[in-house]
């Protein structure tokens, strides 16, 4: 793996068949299951229309918001860029305050290397911060097949791990659970509770604190994510609410953190950005309650055994895309998720992957692949959205998503051979391409009419239009074309008609409503 | 002022109604509309379902039919054909084309404006002499409100119609669902976005669903139809077209 | 054989020699050097707070020993932790037992505690936060953290406008922890509910002469 002798390799996606970046089916599909629950509609729809409320609240007090936006995006396109010096001053600024770091090329790799530290401290349980790399990982299921319990420590992910469930959402992974299911979890599941328990959250909250008490105080092991890692200083962030990740990066003896190579920043100052677009992106905060900023280890505070591991896991073969490369600026806000009509629809599991929601879609694609199989459930994700460009509009660090899906889609197209869509859409460009042709196919179209019922509708279409005319009537086409119409004499008279009714309209003093701002608009273009 | 006007191949030869009357209420404005006969399709829908390679002639075909110094403005009644044409071209041209394609986009796309825009800022009128004695509900479609950031222009458009009983649509700027294959490849999700916005049109008692793009209108109106609603749908031109002398019929059909 | 550092680092190198991209300059047009008068940062500062749901109690500092010893009573406080270097001045009034921190007391004792107290090493009023960092008046960081009830003590002088500029008076090195109002959490139906696992009351005295 020598850069300096001969070309540049394109870097691996992550390995096929590890982890949390690919489910087993394609997103329609999966989606099918989530749509025909009601429950999860409900929940979804109260969930994302209360945090859009909040977040537009506090993004639109800042005066300044674009400028943070420009400059967000600018310094994680900046720290891309010079990726290598700032990881190894990162490594450099770490070991020097006391740390160790650990290089991970994939997700087997990470997962043994925590293995093997958390058996060095001779301990067979961790507490854990949420943390999505220890997530797309799939971490929690190497740990237990290691003999090691992992206790998640974050209210949503405590929820999702109880019920054996799997996380909707980057920021509230239970987002697909209401009150009352999270009350049966409880009940169902954590040893000695209140069998009066109520669906209050104020009680379901302090419930999981009483149980989660006893872990943090008596675990001398935590892993954790990270929100930044800063180069010039060495400095981790986590950026928390419930005060569980103060606990985990505190209290027990060891730490290990798990930070995808993208998450560097190049200079403490930079927090000063971070810390305004993340917790308004993602809780609708002024500010997240608390925030831990780290720096290898500091003597008689926290944890005396620290340890990074860098992980890769695809995130190279990203960065080999010059316009793909933006998703790895994502700081996992989850604004996306929440102003993203699919996502509203459908949920979080029916992306299948780690990252769902809009930057999934971009994501998940470009550090798993989508064609490292038959109909590889991946490659379904770009066309998961209508391109209606809420995300980028909500995205603290303007990622643009919809570009992004449209760049994706179009390698899946060059990747996926011969299929009938490509031979249908170079039939259609070679029709279009030729007016002659067009005019005859527009004529064809206009036969249209025939299939059409009495009340001029075609409610009923073959495949693939099937999934359209399941829900939608279609008007019969008309029986001329614009263009026609406009080469006709009656298009002519039609004109002709309306340009003598602005002459008129131009001779006239008595003018009607409307008429004076269409006069004065028409001095200005003259 | 001298404007090509662009039908797109979905109001050319589905919807050609809205394309007649963007004609009709320009010339009426007092300007000259010409209607390049060569023109067929922007490719937007080839380029939004991933294909690059094949609309590069469709690209190049719209920059010759548009590129005449002559035409002083390009139009099309929609946004989201206004939009490939605005962002999308270049993309395809930088990466299949040649530098004289290149150059071409970029001429066309300087000059190239959904309907509201060029009514609002280049023609400079709000007020167009319409009357449209309806109740309208306006849904301002994805590609118009976010991609070429059209903002308030059609409703400035529209408080300006006279007689005209315009009523706010609840969750306006959520997507319709619609998304060209999006509605084919992700039938069920589709459905599930157009019924919300089905049961947004019908808190709005609007005789009329109105938007800048005939292929949303398309989804929505055979929501509505399909539903029996009361509701029917229809572009904007045709409403800014509508005058006393000649006022829109509204037909019994829901249509675009 | 290649070492995992060495094919990481070559990957990147090689990603970014396969798409090059032009060098980005850094925008920073946002608001920085934002100041405000002592009152509006005050009121600011005390709004912010008062919007989590913290308590609030400013002060002249010749009052700071009177607050403190009325907060710690309000919420039946009777035993505290404090940490080495806090000013023992200010628990003048309190007639409670007095628990000083070291570095060698198990964390799971901070547990007995019924509230803590500590000074704080700067502030932001209008994200209504407050930045531990491990000063000897301030304590390692699990002893603001385990017992239910923090008392931050807070001088206005402090306390600055914006973040930028609360973040400029941090040192990078030192363990920092930024509060905004109590334990928190949204993960129920995106619903906030105060108190979670960190301390569930956060009241905090401003010395609006200090």
């Amino acid at each position: 793996m020598s850069t300096f002798l001969g070309m540049p390799a394109r870097p691996p996606r992550s390995p096929y068949g590890t982890g949390n970046l690919r489910g087993d089916e394609p997103f329609p599909r999966a989606a099918h299951q989530e749509l025909g629950n009601g429950q999860l509609r409900r929940n979804l729809h109260k969930a994302t229309t209360t945090i859009r409320a909040k977040r537009l609240n506090v993004t639109g007090e800042l005066p300044d918001w674009e400028a943070l936006r420009d400059a967000g995006s600018a310094i994680k396109t900046d720290a891309m860029n010079r990726l290598p010096e700032l990881l190894e001053q990162l490594e450099l600024k770490v070991t020097e305050h006391g740390g160790t770091v650990h290089w991970a090329r994939d997700a087997a790799e990470a997962n043994e290397i925590v293995a093997r530290l958390v058996r060095a401290t001779g301990s067979s349980e961790v507490i854990k911060v949420k943390s999505m790399a220890t997530q797309e990982i799939g971490l929690n299921e190497h740990l237990e097949s290691a003999g090691i319990t992992p206790y998640e420590t974050d209210l949503a992910e405590l929820i999702v791990q109880l019920a054996h469930d799997k996380p909707s959402h980057i920021l509230v992974p239970a987002i697909h659970r209401n009150r009352d299911e999270i009350r049966q979890i409880f009940l169902d599941r954590i040893p000695g509770v209140d069998p009066e328990l109520d669906n209050v959250p104020a009680h379901l909250a302090a419930a999981a604190r009483a149980y989660l008490r006893q872990k943090f105080m008596t675990t001398k092991v935590a892993v954790s994510g990270a929100n930044f890692g800063i180069a010039e200083t060495g400095t981790l962030s986590v950026v928390e609410s419930e005060g569980n990740g103060r606990m985990c990066l505190t209290l027990p003896d060891t730490l290990i953190t798990v930070m995808g190579i993208e998450k560097v920043l190049p200079r403490y100052q930079d927090l000063e950005v971070f810390l305004q677009l993340l917790p308004r992106s993602s809780t609708g905060e002024r500010m997240n309650p608390y925030t831990s900023l780290w720096t290898g280890v500091t003597p008689g505070d926290g944890p005396q055994d620290f340890h990074l591991v860098l992980l890769d896991n695809g995130r190279t073969a990203a960065l080999a895309d010059a316009i793909g490369r933006a998703a790895l600026n994502c700081i996992r806000c989850s604004a996306c998720l929440n102003v993203c009509p699919v996502y509203e629809r459908t949920g979080g599991h029916a992306y299948a992957s780690t990252y769902p929601g809009p930057i999934g879609a971009v994501l998940t694609p470009q550090l798993a692949g989508m064609h490292a199989a038959d109909d590889d459930p991946n490659s379904s994700l770009p066309y998961a959205s209508s391109l209606c460009g809420a995300c980028f509009d909500a995205c603290p660090v303007k990622i643009d998503i919809p570009s992004l899906l449209v760049e994706l889609r179009h390698q899946h197209t060059e990747q996926a051979g011969t299929t009938p869509e490509k031979l249908a859409m170079k039939a259609a460009a070679a029709v279009m391409k030729r007016p002659a042709l067009y005019t005859g196919a527009q004529k064809a179209a206009g036969l249209g009419r025939v299939v059409a019922g009495r009340d001029g509708t075609i409610s009923r279409l073959p495949p693939p239009f099937n999934g359209w005319s399941d829900s939608r009537d279609t008007a019969a086409p008309p029986r001329r074309t614009f263009r026609a119409w406009f080469a006709s004499d009656e298009g002519r008279a039609t004109l002709r008609a309306a340009a003598d009714e602005h002459d008129r309209g131009q001779g006239e003093s008595d003018q009607g409503p409307g008429e004076p701002d269409r006069n004065q608009g028409e001095d200005g273009t003259r | 002022m001298r404007i090509g006007l662009f039908a797109t191949c979905l109001g050319d030869t589905l919807f050609p109604d809205a394309v007649r009357s963007t004609a009709v209420l320009l010339t009426r404005l007092g300007h000259e509309v010409v209607f390049p006969p060569e023109q067929t399709c922007c490719g937007q829908m080839h380029i939004n379902t991933g294909y690059q390679r094949e609309p590069v002639p469709l690209v190049r075909n719209f920059a010759e039919q548009f590129g005449d110094a002559s035409i002083d403005a390009v139009v099309m009644p929609s946004g989201s054909c206004a939009g490939s044409v605005r962002h999308q071209h270049a993309i395809v041209a930088d990466r299949y084309g040649d530098a004289a394609l290149r150059a071409g986009v970029a001429v066309v796309a300087a000059k190239t404006y959904e309907l509201s825009e060029l009514l609002v800022d280049v023609l400079g009128v709000t007020g167009v002499g319409a009357y449209f004695p309806h109740r309208v509900t306006y849904h301002p479609t994805c590609h118009s409100l976010r991609m070429l950031r059209v903002g308030d222009r059609p409703l400035r458009l529209l408080r300006a119609v006279d007689a005209i009983d315009l009523v706010e649509l609840p969750g306006a700027d959520s997507c319709c669902g619609f998304g060209g294959t999006f509605a084919l490849k992700n039938a069920e999700t589709s459905t599930a976005m157009l019924h919300d916005k089905l049961d947004s049109i019908a808190t709005t008692g609007a005789e009329v669903c109105t938007a800048g793009d005939s292929s949303c209108l398309m989804h929505i109106g055979g929501g509505l139809s399909r539903i029996r609603s009361g509701t029917r749908t229809l572009h904007l031109a045709r409403i800014l077209a509508a005058t006393r002398a000649t006022p829109d019929v509204l037909t019994e059909a829901a249509s675009v | 054989m290649t070492s995992a550092r060495e094919t990481v680092l070559g990957r990147v190198r090689d990603a970014l020699a396969l798409a090059p991209t032009p060098a980005t300059a850094v925008p920073r047009a946002y608001r920085t050097g934002w100041a405000l008068p002592d009152p509006e940062r005050l009121a600011l500062f005390t709004d912010r707070l008062l919007d989590y749901r913290a308590e609030v109690h400013p002060c002249t500092a010749d009052r700071t020993a009177k607050v403190v010893a009325e907060v710690l009573r309000d919420h039946g406080a009777r035993r505290i932790g404090v940490p080495a270097g806090l000013d023992p001045r200010w628990l003048d009034a309190y007639d409670g037992e007095v628990c000083q921190d070291a570095a060698d007391i198990p964390a799971p004792r901070l547990d007995s505690l019924d509230a803590v107290v500590t000074a704080s090493a700067a502030g932001c009023a209008e994200t209504g936060t407050i930045f531990l960092d491990g000063s000897p008046d301030q304590g390692r960081r699990a002893l603001s953290l385990v017992p239910d009830l923090h008392l931050c003590v807070v001088d206005l002088s402090s306390v600055e406008a914006g973040v930028p500029e609360a973040v400029a008076r941090l040192v990078p090195e030192r363990p920092t922890t930024l509060i905004s109002g109590p334990s928190a959490t949204s993960d129920i139906e995106l619903e906030r509910v105060e108190g979670v696992h960190g301390p569930r009351t956060l009241v905090v005295v401003i010395r609006t002469d200090r």
